[in-house]
């Protein structure tokens, strides 16, 4: 599917050839390509002067996609192998109340908070995957329970623990901690410092921080977001448990006649679903500082929406973990520059919504495309 | 209802040759009983039609064979020794390969994942291990051009091809995996006359490279044309197997479609059946 190969040109008759542009559209990317080309464009025309394009700017709008690639990733490479995860908000409620109490309410060092946290969170993956193949439930009831109980548990725990709904004090617990920085942390700053120095960035002229860069350096959550993109289209594209995915999504009795241990497949995506969303909630918590019970909340349909933008079929065995994060791009582009452009924030969702049926009904038609029905 | 026309065989003590041999085979479904002793045997090179109308247990008993079903009683050897198929890996792994009719192929997938589908070759590149497309392309495209398929690349979705060409490709690669038992379910039912003859050379060309086939169908004119021996079905019981030369298509038919009941709709049809 990725690698292009010289072949020699058919001998059949009957076989059209296929024209480039034709090619490119059945590639999953191209429609959130032409999308991220689009929505730059529209914003460079509507919304150049307001400093979304500075370098404040584009952190802004930057780092709110980098948090929608990270769930889009995870959500993506489920979706390909044949499931949804509806869970997916309710689980970074979870589990980054679960890093403030462990930590700030029952002391424990912030690492193994962090740890412990992952462990549990993947269970529950487990545990989703578990229940679907074993039931032979739709994935969208077992983890539509899964997104009430899991914000259940998260509100109760809370409020049993401390009697309050958000946790802080994570900042402070987290101070000297080896493995905080690799979420919370910025990569890069003496760059930015050398950057600003040179007066090439913005710097803080007056105030604590005069002479600092206003940007300081690159948050370690694009940096995870970069490297899951890597990983996720490194495994769907060049591996043989990426054919897997394929293979488990697109029909998984076929998968399993030849071998493919489909199960297996699927729950291991579960659990990586939920290993992103564990990913988002720490980088948040350690970000803020804080837990809230209500974080998260509705972050599920954002990274399905993100997915589909990116070319992925609702039905699964198709799609690409690029098109999911420039779907993400889009995504947080348009919700940030909108802000900057000065519209209305209500009619984000109305955009959110015709962007989705545009996605939707082009995803269909590539498809018919491919399987060659009319 | 339905008599045996012909003597039915006793069951021929399986000699060296054998690959696999089925014997007695039960299968019961709850309250259900499914199969009730059936018998088969298949030779290297042999191509061994199954017939039997809706419902005989034909499909039930190739799931016995191909690991699908644990059979309730009964015995499989496979070359002289008895197997124990827990899971379709381990009768996948022994060399018995199945083609499902509408399961072959994933339609989304390219030909060459699909080729490589459970079997996907793999290369090392500094410790890392990674799906081997440039080899896994060059073989499909050579294994396509040997069944007489012209991939426009392939990268091509199977959703472009045939059902006929699906059918072929799946063959294809059940051979290229080394498979000694190819089973077909039911692989013409659905196709055209052209894609049907193509199917059937297939078949043919198999047999030939020393592969045992056993070929489930119910239209006796396409079991007549590659079946070596043929063994009809009834009710989870088998009726009787006959050699090549030893049956008229039109015992066959009358055997499947159980004699007397056939014989009166076929006068009020003018034998068009």
């Amino acid at each position: 599917m990725s690698d292009a190969t010289q072949t020699p040109p058919s001998e059949d008759e009957r076989v059209k050839e296929m024209s480039a542009f034709r090619k490119a559209l059945i590639r999953p990317e191209l429609g959130s390509i032409c999308g991220v080309i689009l929505v730059f464009f529209f914003f460079f025309l509507t919304a150049r002067d307001s400093g979304m394009f500075s370098p404040s700017g584009v952190m802004n709008w930057s780092i709110v996609s980098a948090q929608f690639i990270i769930i889009a990733v995870g959500a993506c490479l489920l979706m390909i192998a044949g499931e949804f995860d509806l869970s997916v908000g309710s689980m970074i409620g979870f589990s980054g109340m679960s890093i403030a109490l462990l930590s700030v309410s029952f002391g424990w060092p912030v690492w193994l908070a962090i740890c412990v946290t992952f462990v549990l969170c993947m269970a529950i993956g487990a545990l989703n995957g578990w229940l679907v193949i074993k039931t032979g439930l739709p994935s969208f009831i077992v983890t539509l329970a899964f997104l009430f109980i899991l914000r259940g548990l998260t509100i109760f725990a809370a409020i049993a623990t401390t009697r309050k709904t958000i946790i802080g004090g994570v900042k402070d617990a987290a101070e000297g901690d080896w493995l905080a920085p690799i979420f919370g942390g910025k990569v890069l700053t003496g760059l930015f410092q050398w950057m600003g120095d040179h007066g090439w960035i913005e710097t803080f002229t007056r105030g604590t921080r005069l002479g600092q860069p206003v940007v300081e350096g690159i948050p370690m959550l694009m940096v995870w977001a970069l490297v899951l993109v890597i990983f996720g289209h490194w495994l769907l594209t060049k591996t043989k448990f990426g054919n897997w995915i394929f293979a488990a999504g697109g029909d998984p009795q076929a998968a399993r006649y030849v071998g493919v241990p489909v199960n297996r497949v699927k729950i291991t995506m579960f659990m990586f679903t939920a290993f992103c969303a564990c990913i988002f909630a720490t980088a948040q918590v350690m970000e803020f500082g804080s837990a809230g019970a209500d974080r998260g909340l509705l972050k599920e349909f954002e990274a399905i929406i993100s997915v589909v933008i990116g070319g992925a079929l609702l039905t699964g065995g198709y799609g690409s973990v690029i098109g999911a994060a420039l779907g993400a791009i889009v995504f947080g582009v348009v919700q940030q520059g909108l802000f900057f452009a000065g519209v209305e924030s209500s009619l984000f969702r109305v955009f959110l919504g015709v962007i989705l049926l545009l996605a939707v009904i082009l995803n269909t038609y590539i498809r018919r495309m491919i399987t060659g029905e009319r | 209802m339905s008599k045996p026309l012909i003597e039915m065989q006793d069951v021929e003590t399986a000699d060296d040759e054998t690959i696999i041999e089925m014997k007695n085979i039960e299968k019961h479904f709850g309250s259900v009983i499914a199969l009730s002793g059936v018998s088969l045997d298949l030779m290297p090179g042999e191509c061994h039609c199954l017939l039997g109308d809706n419902g005989a247990g034909k499909s039930t008993f190739i799931k016995t064979m191909s690991g699908v079903h644990k059979p309730s009683a009964g015995d499989i050897f496979f070359e002289g020794k008895p197997m124990n198929f827990a899971r379709p890996r381990d009768a996948i792994a022994a060399g018995i390969a199945t083609v499902y009719q509408d399961l072959a192929m994933i339609p989304l997938m390219s030909v060459t994942r699909n080729f490589f589908m459970g079997n996907e070759p793999t290369k090392k590149i500094l410790g890392i291990s990674f799906f081997d497309h440039e080899y896994a392309n060059e073989v499909t495209m050579k294994e396509m051009k040997e069944m007489g398929i012209n991939l426009r690349s392939p990268d091509q979705a199977v959703g472009t091809l045939s059902g006929g060409e699906r059918q072929t490709v799946a063959i294809a690669r059940a051979v290229h995996f080394g498979a000694k038992v190819l089973i077909l379910d039911e692989p013409t039912s659905a196709l055209g006359v052209r894609q049907t003859a193509n199917v059937l050379a297939t078949v043919d060309r198999v047999r030939s490279q020393g592969i045992g086939v056993v070929f489930i169908t119910h239209n006796v004119r396409h079991a007549m044309a590659v079946g070596d021996r043929f063994t009809v079905l009834d009710r989870g019981k088998t009726l009787g197997t006959a050699k090549r030369g030893e049956i008229t298509p039109e015992e066959l038919q009358n055997m499947m479609a159980g004699g007397q009941e056939l014989a009166t709709l076929e006068g009020s049809l003018g034998g068009t059946v």
